[in-house]
């Protein structure tokens, strides 16, 4: 009963994290101004919400055949996201879109 | 009485709202994109979660057929992004490496 217990706080506690990681990825997805900005936004989302989400979803199912299958998804997201928002991000720099650069961030007229 | 899955649904579900906006809105190639790999890690995770909410889980093999098409579906959009064509591209990845 009190491992019971445990488990079911864990599983609120994280999936409750990655539902606010994950909400927080969406509003950056619409607020933030640039396409490379956008790609921490889509990172968040992929990867912290989605492991949080995942592994709340491991502590409510138990030992049981569902947790293979849930750190197989976890295995697979990992892999594949960090890949995905890489080579989106060369694809977008070899097509020469250009970052958005601030006030005092330019990099050559720091040497200058 | 709402449990954590409910909660996760209901926070997947307006972030889909969010990421579809911006697939819709967004002024590049690469921001809508980013906002469909986005959508479909979303999905992914909508699927496992409504698994668990209506006591099914056994929508997990459905989400990780998914995550595999997801990302299979991303890499070829961003192939044909940037070279115009899906087949061997050889000659021109050397030209622009």
């Amino acid at each position: 009963m009190n491992g019971a217990l445990v488990a079911e706080v864990l599983s609120w506690t994280f999936i409750v994290a990655g539902s606010v990681f994950v909400l927080i990825g969406g509003i950056g997805l619409i607020r933030l101004p640039d396409f490379y900005t956008r790609i921490h936004a889509a990172g968040i989302t992929d990867t912290m919400g989605a492991w949080l989400i995942l592994i709340g979803l491991m502590f409510s199912a138990g030992w049981t055949l569902i947790t293979v299958k849930l750190v197989m998804l976890l295995f697979f997201l990992a892999a594949t996201s960090p890949l995905a928002s890489h080579a989106l991000a060369k694809a977008a720099f070899l097509r020469g879109l250009e970052p958005m650069l601030g006030r005092g961030l330019e990099i050559e007229d720091d040497h200058d | 009485m709402i449990d954590q899955f409910g909660a996760a649904t209901v926070a997947l579900l307006v972030c889909m709202v969010m990421t579809l906006f911006r697939s819709i809105a967004g002024p590049t190639v690469f921001d809508r994109v980013l906002a469909v790999n986005s959508f479909g890690t979303k999905t992914v995770l909508l699927i496992a979660v409504y698994g668990f909410l209506s006591g099914r889980p056994d929508f997990l093999d459905l989400a990780l057929v998914y995550a595999l098409m997801n990302f299979i579906g991303t890499i070829a959009v961003m192939k044909f992004t940037r070279f115009g064509d899906l087949a061997g591209m050889e000659e021109d990845e050397e030209e622009i490496l």
